[in-house]
């Protein structure tokens, strides 16, 4: 023990005290430049997890800035209540309802897929399908929601549109229908799969007690296991949500660009994201109130959308089950 | 006990609970096909326009006016050069930023702001990405409509995703890794970069290529800052042409990628261009899946070889 330590085994010379001083000295330097480099590199780790917050700090200065100016020239009761949206013609007339009509419709011809399927293909998958059936299923179901969105336009504007107009012969090329359902189609596994880890995050002591009670595979999913991950379902189907309000390429191929005012399928409809799409395909002068809508409009979306993920957290945090 | 009639009763009971069981199940395996048949008709309707059209030139030549000749050169190539500039951006700060909030951050309000900030940013809308690139590095920072911008675009998007996915890496190594090595003596960056980043490499790789595979099929953005979509031209080779073009010349080009190319050929009414849309589309799926199957792959090589 002692003949390692140089402190109390040094023998008592001059000499030895200084070499063992200056080898202090020199531990001290190297663990102060190892400390200098320790904090410099802190904080260039810090500054990148910043990156994210500058990120939303930026998109929100950008939509707010240039909102801010729209809504000098058109004001805002105006913008929610009007009935045209034609903001390109000379008679400019500014009513978000327009827009709004066509992505909730959408949205909701969407969400009529998306929820029923995703939620029976959830509890199938975690409480019906053996583990092998799961592990096969489960990465063929993701692929859909990896496919680029423009090929699911190509897809509903040149197969499903197609197909529709069989069934129904006086179905306009451009509609909402098609495009919803193939976005519907798309937002299953985002349903699917957040609902199924909630549900199989629920312990096997509920459903154990389930089945010594005599209940079925199907009693105990529905009444047992489904009540338990309810918050986890939900904020699945909140996510279903925000994904369909803020789809752009499916809308801007498949459900045509004309501002339409309806809430039927049937109908051709411009959503907020596609009229985005629109204005930035053409060559608005930077600057004009042409330019400032797209924002405007971008600034709408974003509230919707953040309505949704806030309600989300809330629903998490609020009805989390803890066991 | 129970009379016969009684237990005949209780049968048919179970019989019918039973059937439930059975019903529900074809119920899930007949929406499980739905998905799954709408992915397999999206697949053969795509091959069956878009093969024939798929030959070498297809991939040498320009988009053309003539759909017979035209090409997805630009296209393929203004891709590329977008997914690298997106990469060089997102992987560097995206890492950085999850080992700072998993190993470095304190329990404070700013740390809890950041992980809040980085779950909504997740749920944002692309096109808002699009917004936020067209007002501030188009317009405010002068940058253009050039594959630079469109890099950073796509690369702020797919941020979230790698954050998320290097955290769940790291937090997947046992602390006593982490002990074992400040026992030895090791400062924190030491085991950072010694030991957990070693060991998390599959996982993080698993995320890099999920985001980059998301980034390159996403058209919304890049439609927004507005990229043209008739590009007959190559981005500058550096240190190549007359006069000679500097390194990061090829920048601040202009440029189109394979979605806007799409794009461009699904809303044209001629059929022969609808053609060329399925090819592309075909190509474009083709990187997305293959990028998608490599990270399913590296997953799975993960899970089995290491045991902790």
């Amino acid at each position: 023990m002692s003949a390692i330590s140089p402190m109390s085994s040094a023998p008592e010379t001059d000499a030895g005290k200084s070499v063992g001083a200056a080898k202090l000295a020199e531990y001290a330097r190297t663990k102060a430049r190892r400390k200098r480099s320790e904090r410099l590199i802190r904080s260039v780790l810090f500054l990148a997890a910043c990156v994210s917050v500058f990120t939303t700090v930026g998109i929100v200065y950008v939509l707010l800035k240039e909102s801010i100016a729209f809504f000098q020239a058109v004001p805002l009761w105006t913008f929610l209540t009007d009935t045209q949206w034609t903001p390109l013609f000379s008679d400019a007339r500014f009513g978000i309802m327009v827009l709004l009509s066509g992505t909730i419709t959408s949205s909701l011809v969407a969400l009529l897929v998306a929820i029923p399927l995703g939620t029976i293909i959830a509890i199938y998958l975690s409480e019906f399908a053996g583990h092998k059936t799961r592990e096969t299923l489960k990465p063929i179901l993701e692929l859909l929601s990896g496919v680029p969105t423009i090929i699911y336009g190509y897809f509903a504007l040149l197969f499903v549109t197609p197909m529709l107009q069989r069934l129904f012969p006086e179905l306009p090329s451009f509609n909402i229908l098609s495009a919803g359902l193939v976005m519907g189609i798309m937002i299953i596994p985002y349903v699917s799969s957040l609902s199924e880890d909630a549900m199989r995050a629920v312990p096997m002591s509920l459903r154990e007690g389930s089945y010594a009670m005599g209940g079925t595979r199907l009693q105990t999913a529905l009444n047992v296991v489904f009540p338990a991950a309810l918050s986890g379902i939900a904020s699945a189907y909140i996510l279903g949500i925000s994904r369909a309000v803020g789809e752009t390429m499916i809308l801007a191929v498949a459900a045509g660009m004309q501002p339409n005012l309806t809430f039927n399928p049937m109908e051709p409809a411009a959503t907020v994201t596609a009229y985005i799409v629109q204005v930035a395909l053409g060559d608005l002068p930077h600057g004009s109130v042409g330019y400032q809508t797209i924002f405007a409009a971008g600034l709408t979306l974003m509230v919707i959308t953040l309505c949704f993920n806030l309600a989300g957290h809330w629903l998490r945090r609020r009805f989390r089950e803890v066991y | 006990m129970a009379t016969p009639g009684k237990a005949h009763e209780i049968r048919a009971i179970i019989r019918r609970h039973k059937r439930w069981d059975l019903i529900f199940g074809l119920m899930g395996l007949a929406s499980l096909s739905v998905a799954i048949l709408t992915l397999l008709a999206l697949f053969t309707d795509m091959a069956l326009s878009g093969i024939p059209r798929l030959d070498a030139d297809f991939f040498t030549s320009f988009p053309s006016r003539r759909a017979g000749q035209a090409g997805i050169l630009s296209a393929w190539v203004g891709s590329v050069l977008v997914m690298l500039v997106t990469a060089f951006v997102a992987v560097p700060v995206g890492i950085a930023g999850a080992i700072y909030l998993e190993e470095y951050a304190p329990k404070n309000w700013f740390t809890d702001l950041i992980e809040i900030n980085i779950t909504n940013l997740a749920g944002v809308p692309s096109i808002i990405y699009g917004l936020l690139a067209l007002g501030l590095f188009v317009y405010t920072f002068g940058l253009g409509q050039s594959i630079l911008t469109a890099g950073l675009t796509l690369a702020l998007l797919i941020l979230p995703i790698v954050i998320t996915t290097t955290r769940e890496a790291l937090r997947s190594i046992p602390q006593h890794v982490r002990e074992g090595a400040y026992a030895c003596g090791a400062s924190q960056w030491q085991v950072v970069h010694d030991h957990l980043l070693p060991y998390s490499t599959p996982g993080i790789l698993t995320g890099v290529i999920i985001g980059l595979s998301r980034a390159i099929g996403e058209t919304a953005p890049i439609i927004t800052i507005g990229a043209l979509t008739f590009i007959a031209f190559l981005p500058p080779v550096p240190l190549s042409g007359d006069p000679a073009a500097g390194l990061f010349d090829w920048l601040f080009s202009p440029f189109t990628v394979m979605p806007i190319q799409i794009f461009n050929w699904t809303s044209r009414p001629d059929t022969s261009f609808q053609q060329n849309a399925a090819a592309a589309s075909f190509v474009l799926i083709f990187m997305t899946l293959g990028m998608n199957a490599i990270a399913i792959w590296l997953r799975y090589r993960l899970r089995k070889n290491i045991k902790w």
